[in-house]
């Protein structure tokens, strides 16, 4: 378990290693940040002058090696735009986007188990039919789309919630529909097609025949065994969650890291932006290997190894 | 294809005279607004007309260049078994389990927004789902007699892959290019949207909706009509993904491997 959980970190160690050589690599490839983030109005002298000062002016492979030494020591860089070193500026934004994602997760959670459960239980019925064309349109949707929706029936038709801003759980129900539709529609077709699979399998006759009750016998028979493959799919969709986060907040200004994300990049703002990416990269790793844990606690035929 | 039969105005002139003509109304110069004016006075029917060859052109060549390199890295990892699959596995599952949106907005910032970007981008950021579904009809489809046979004739490697292993693995490649369609042209327009994406001067939908955003609390109809075009352009695609699913696989391994796609 120890041994499995140190192998894990070390590749997850790797693929952040991996994640800095490319954005290393394609922000050098255009030139250097310097140039970028001057444009072209900067004179060659002032060009000169910030490549020192910002150390663009070495060779590459020092430049990297002394990114990776400082960011080993918790240092990131100073963003060019805000002159503030650049983990706590990420760091600020980062709960407001990891409760947003919670909050979609849960909504998804909330509507998807039910809506896959019944539509396996009551196959080819209306509930079946509904249910699953629902859910196929919430995975069509763009989220852009039903976000602008829902702010021209929401916020500006019944002014229900705040279009921007606001204050509290008000400014998150939007937001999180928004972002939860997507992964509320995939979780439900995963739910359904497992259920369907397992439902007619020899050890629920078992449990019916030794007069289990018929919603324990869906509930603590059936779903249990359907719960790694709706975790498996959780875990991928995290991923998609906090990268949809990134549209989400720019739809609904909210202030987030997606927000920030993209401004860094509008600025061409280097440091930022690598640490943006770092930080998200490193929180989906240590989430998928809280996933694989999951796993063993839900089936405990699992070892990992 | 041909948006210039089809459209009814160019989809760059502007009328300012006629800007904000809501849908099915006569702008103030006279002509019919369909589907209304933008902010502009350019008419978004033919903006429609004209966006749809965009996504339908990213998205086309983004799905080729990932098919194309899925495939390859598929059937290596398949074939030749061993480091090659672990090294590509590896690979794949790291590009699955990241947001590659943060990944495309950063070489997009910097390379800058345009077409040929776009395409590299979304291309080269989802050729996992491909060499996965590849990879596992490879390892059955390797061990079937036919394969067999032709191994024993002594065939070169390749022609073995390209002629034997390859067209049985093609009906699961299509079905999931098909999907790959739907979503490329969905992260198309994301990007778009966030300014990132197809440069303003042409039109997208995406950019149609970044703009109708702004205007969104009194001009609905600017953000409306892309974002449904879109819509049902995404869900037509995907129904034809899924009636070829359950056409071209009769084997229920195979369908429930696509569906955890």
């Amino acid at each position: 378990m120890i041994a499995y959980l140190c192998k894990r970190l070390a590749w997850a160690f790797l693929v952040l290693l991996g994640i800095t050589g490319i954005v290393f690599v394609v922000v050098h490839l255009s030139g250097d940040p310097a140039a970028l983030y001057m444009g072209p109005e900067g004179t060659k002298e002032d060009y000169q002058i910030l490549r020192a000062a910002l150390g663009f002016d070495r060779p590459l492979p020092e430049q990297y090696g002394l990114f990776l030494w400082r960011a080993a020591q918790g240092d990131f860089g100073r963003s060019l735009r805000h002159q503030q070193p650049t983990l706590p500026l990420v760091l600020a934004r980062l709960p407001a986007t990891l409760t947003l994602t919670a909050a979609a997760m849960v909504l998804a959670l909330l509507l998807a188990l039910p809506l896959g459960l019944l539509s396996a239980l009551r196959r080819k019925s209306i509930l079946d039919t509904g249910g699953m064309m629902f859910a196929l349109a919430g995975q069509c949707m763009p989220t852009f789309w039903l976000g602008i929706l829902l702010i021209l029936v929401f916020a500006v038709q019944l002014r229900w919630f705040p279009v921007y801003g606001g204050e509290g759980l008000t400014t998150l129900v939007l937001p999180a529909v928004t972002l939860g539709v997507w992964a509320m529609a995939r979780t439900a077709r995963i739910t359904r097609s497992s259920m369907l699979e397992v439902l007619h399998q020899d050890f629920l006759r078992t449990a019916r025949a030794k007069g289990v009750g018929e919603w324990s016998v869906v509930l603590r028979h059936a779903l249990r065994n359907c719960a790694i493959p709706i975790v498996t799919a959780l875990g991928l969709e995290l991923g998609n969650l906090l990268g949809g986060a990134v549209i989400t907040e720019a739809v609904f200004a909210y202030p987030g890291i997606g927000r920030l994300a993209v401004e860094a990049v509008i600025n061409k703002d280097v440091p930022l932006i690598q640490a943006v990416v770092l930080t998200v990269g490193a929180s989906i790793l240590l989430l998928n290997i809280l996933i694989d844990l999951v796993y063993v606690a839900l089936d405990p035929r699992i070892r990992l190894a | 294809m041909a948006p210039h039969l089809l459209a009814p105005f160019d989809p760059a002139e502007q009328r300012l005279l006629a800007r904000f003509t809501p849908p099915l109304t006569r702008a103030a110069d006279g002509t019919l607004a369909v589907l209304g004016t933008d902010q502009l006075g350019r008419d978004i029917l033919s903006r429609l007309i004209y966006g749809a060859r965009t996504s339908s052109l990213i998205g086309f060549l983004a799905v080729l260049l990932a098919g194309f390199t899925g495939t390859a890295l598929g059937l290596l990892a398949g074939v030749r078994g061993g480091a090659s699959d672990h090294t590509v596995m590896r690979l794949a599952d790291m590009q699955l389990a990241f947001p590659f949106i943060l990944l495309a907005i950063t070489v997009i910032g910097i390379l800058g927004p345009s077409i040929r970007n776009l395409i590299l981008v979304v291309g080269l950021s989802n050729w996992a789902a491909y060499a996965r579904v590849v990879r596992a009809e490879t390892l059955a489809v390797r061990e079937r007699p036919y394969v067999e046979a032709a191994r024993s004739l002594g065939l070169p490697v390749p022609r073995i892959v390209l002629r034997h292993i390859l067209p049985n693995v093609s009906a699961s490649l299509m079905v999931v290019a098909t999907f790959g369609i739907a979503g490329a042209i969905l992260t198309e327009a994301g990007l778009s949207f966030l300014g990132l994406g197809v440069p303003v001067a042409i039109p997208s939908w995406g950019g149609m909706l970044a703009e109708g955003r702004q205007y969104v609390d009194t001009r609905y109809w600017l953000a409306l009509f892309p974002g449904a075009a879109l819509f049902m352009t995404v869900m037509a695609i995907n129904l034809v993904g899924d009636t070829l699913r359950d056409t071209l696989d009769p084997y229920l391994y195979a369908r429930r491997s696509l569906e955890q796609l």
